[in-house]
């Protein structure tokens, strides 16, 4: 403890001498991709309220307008239509809310699998161990998409194959991550003194380890969520993701394909807003992690 | 004061898994009888955390044990970990060295005392109250407060009194404490003594207290247990043995202990570095060490006798420390 005080002062002195901007510019940072993400959040939950917007509805009139033309009913299309005419802020808006919630129900599933079989493998150890290790093994050295694509490819297209499909392979991360957390807690003293107190062993799991297990968790929740919505936009742009009727940011990137060169805005506006996501998860992730790693109980 | 064996060891060893298996504990016998304490001494690596491990039913998988370990005429040595996790608790606990690290930072001290309570079906007021009861009963000052501090809120003295109210909240028949005081300033480290002692009294607890440190056992134990290289080199009552060792390794470790009083603060160093099990020299493992070392040494392993009624030791020429 007081080896941290007499570490960390020194760098206390050296940022402040570094200057009020540099530290802004820090701090700037650390806000930058929570607030991106919270727009997303926001934009999906609350966008189809004020944007209106039919998924199925064509517009054929209005087809492949620039961004900022003006539609048949007199509207404004900032972001320019698609090749059936429908809007492309619509699109997005959608698609932010189509990816929030593959990313959340995917995310969940991965996190309560992994959790639960990295705690029991860490924690049991032996043949448990074992075999759940080896299973983790052989699904890491399978490529995440293409598992991905074999499941969702066998299946009718649908919001729970998607999930499904890419749980697949993304509860691996979380199992083994637990797993290694759990191998070094396990050993922790205050898990010896449960266990001379003939504390059961799903208990000890409960309340003496998976808490600890919870802030590495939390940062590789914000790595995967990214991951995951790049995996069903892949999906989707392959068109094994979701069916038709769903907006999907992957299914639009697709559909403009055939247009590159006359109209780019379609491939390219769903392009930014998945690459801007994915990027600022993953720069959330690595935050959390590094910020777990300093100061959270380890 | 009761002689009842609360504890017994007999000829337990406890082996590594590994292709060329070590003996970390090589044929150890004990007993430590009730309200009394039986103190097992020995430099690191001479296997005695190990024993309680053993004790405890806890040994790493990588290990196994062999042996008798009798819990008041039981043996719990190959029963099956169901049963052995009812004793856990109830007949024997356990307290460790660093009274911080046994707590959980996450969870509030009331809630940790009071496991064994909970699982003993007391829920609400009457857990609070047995919380708060175990507390006082170990000295911790006000203990209605100190029930909903988190570990790193209390001192080091005030943690290891909710390690040790923790470990008699089952009421145990046997404690072990592994070095409970090591990581305890000097002044606590006495009140903590004094401590168990006041609970060894008034419960008749057996207590097998594990330790590397001369002064610390030669306060409270009844009893002493010399390990060297995972083997028993002396044992007997604490006060002859620590008084007129029969063992060279005895003498020495008695030696080697840094007085105040004495006219040099110099102590007298054991020379050469403590044997290892799984390095363990031929014959007597002492032997390299040993000033009185002579051929027999190298050769034959001296088993454990009894020198004189109540005395053990494993050396060839325990007789002649008889005479000094």
């Amino acid at each position: 403890m007081t080896d941290d005080v007499i570490l960390r002062a020194p760098a206390v002195v050296r940022g402040r001498s570094r200057g009020r901007a540099a530290r802004a510019a820090a701090s700037i940072m650390r806000i930058v991709p929570i607030a991106i993400i919270a727009i997303y959040v926001l934009a999906a939950v609350f966008g189809p309220m004020i944007v209106p917007f039919d998924p199925v509805a064509t517009q054929i009139v209005d087809r492949l307008l620039p961004p900022g033309a003006t539609t048949s009913t007199g509207s404004v299309a900032v972001l320019g239509t698609d090749s059936t005419g429908r809007d492309m802020v619509g699109q997005l808006i959608y698609g932010a809310r189509t990816s929030m919630l593959i990313g959340t129900l995917t995310v969940a599933v991965c996190t309560v699998v992994g959790v639960v079989v990295g705690l029991l493998a860490g924690y049991l150890g032996g043949i448990a161990d074992t075999l759940l290790s080896r299973i983790i093994d052989i699904l890491i050295a399978f490529p995440n998409i293409v598992l991905a694509i074999v499941v969702a490819g066998l299946f009718e297209r649908g919001v729970a194959v998607v999930v499904v499909a890419l749980s697949l392979a993304g509860w691996v991360s979380f199992a083994r991550l637990t797993r290694g957390a759990t191998l070094s807690l396990r050993e922790r003293e205050w898990v010896s003194a449960a266990r001379v107190l003939g504390v059961p062993a799903p208990r000890i799991m409960l309340r003496h380890v998976l808490p600890f297990v919870f802030a590495p968790v939390v940062a590789l929740v914000a790595l995967e969520f990214g991951l995951i919505v790049l995996g069903e936009a892949g999906l989707s742009f392959l068109g094994i993701g979701l069916p038709h009727d769903i907006v999907s940011w992957g299914q639009t990137i697709a559909a403009g394909k055939a247009y590159l060169s006359t109209a780019w805005w379609i491939s390219v506006f769903p392009g930014i807003a998945l690459a801007l996501l994915v990027v600022m998860t993953g720069l959330l992730g690595d935050q959390l992690n590094s910020r777990f790693q300093r100061g959270g109980v380890r | 004061m009761t002689d009842k064996l609360a504890l017994s060891v007999r000829d337990l060893v406890v082996s590594t898994d590994a292709d060329a298996p070590v003996r970390i504990l090589d044929g150890v016998s004990l007993d430590v009888r009730s309200g009394r304490t039986t103190a097992l001494i020995g430099e690191s690596g001479s296997g005695k955390s190990i024993l309680g491990s053993a004790v405890m039913g806890l040994l790493p998988d990588t290990m196994s044990a062999q042996g008798e370990i009798v819990f008041d005429d039981r043996q719990v040595l190959g029963i099956p970990e169901r049963q052995r996790r009812a004793l856990r608790g109830r007949w024997v606990a356990m307290i460790f060295q660093d009274p911080l690290a046994a707590l959980n930072p996450s969870q509030r001290i009331g809630r940790q005392v009071g496991e064994l309570l909970r699982r003993g079906g007391l829920r609400g007021k009457a857990l609070e109250e047995g919380v708060v009861r175990l507390l006082a009963r170990v000295g911790v000052p006000r203990p209605e407060e100190r029930a909903h501090a988190f570990p790193h809120q209390l001192s080091g003295g005030l943690r290891q009194r909710a390690v040790i109210a923790m470990a008699l909240s089952g009421g145990p028949r046997l404690l072990i404490a592994d070095e409970p005081t090591t990581a305890l300033d000097v002044t606590v480290q006495k009140r903590i003594l004094d401590l168990l002692a006041e609970m060894q009294r008034d419960d008749g607890i057996a207590i097998l207290f594990i330790s590397h440190d001369l002064r610390v056992v030669s306060h409270i134990a009844d009893d002493l247990v010399v390990l060297y290289a995972g083997r028993v080199a002396e044992s007997g009552p604490a006060r002859s043995v620590l008084s007129k060792p029969l063992h060279p390794y005895t003498r020495a470790l008695a030696r080697s202990v840094p007085s105040v009083s004495a006219a040099s603060a110099v102590s007298d160093p054991i020379p050469g570095t403590a044997a290892s099990p799984a390095a363990r020299p031929s014959g007597c493992a002492f032997h390299p060490r040993c000033p009185l070392a002579r051929e027999i040494c190298r050769r034959e392993t001296p088993q454990p006798r009894e020198v004189v009624p109540g005395r053990v030791s494993a050396c060839h020429f325990a007789e002649e420390f008889l005479d000094d």
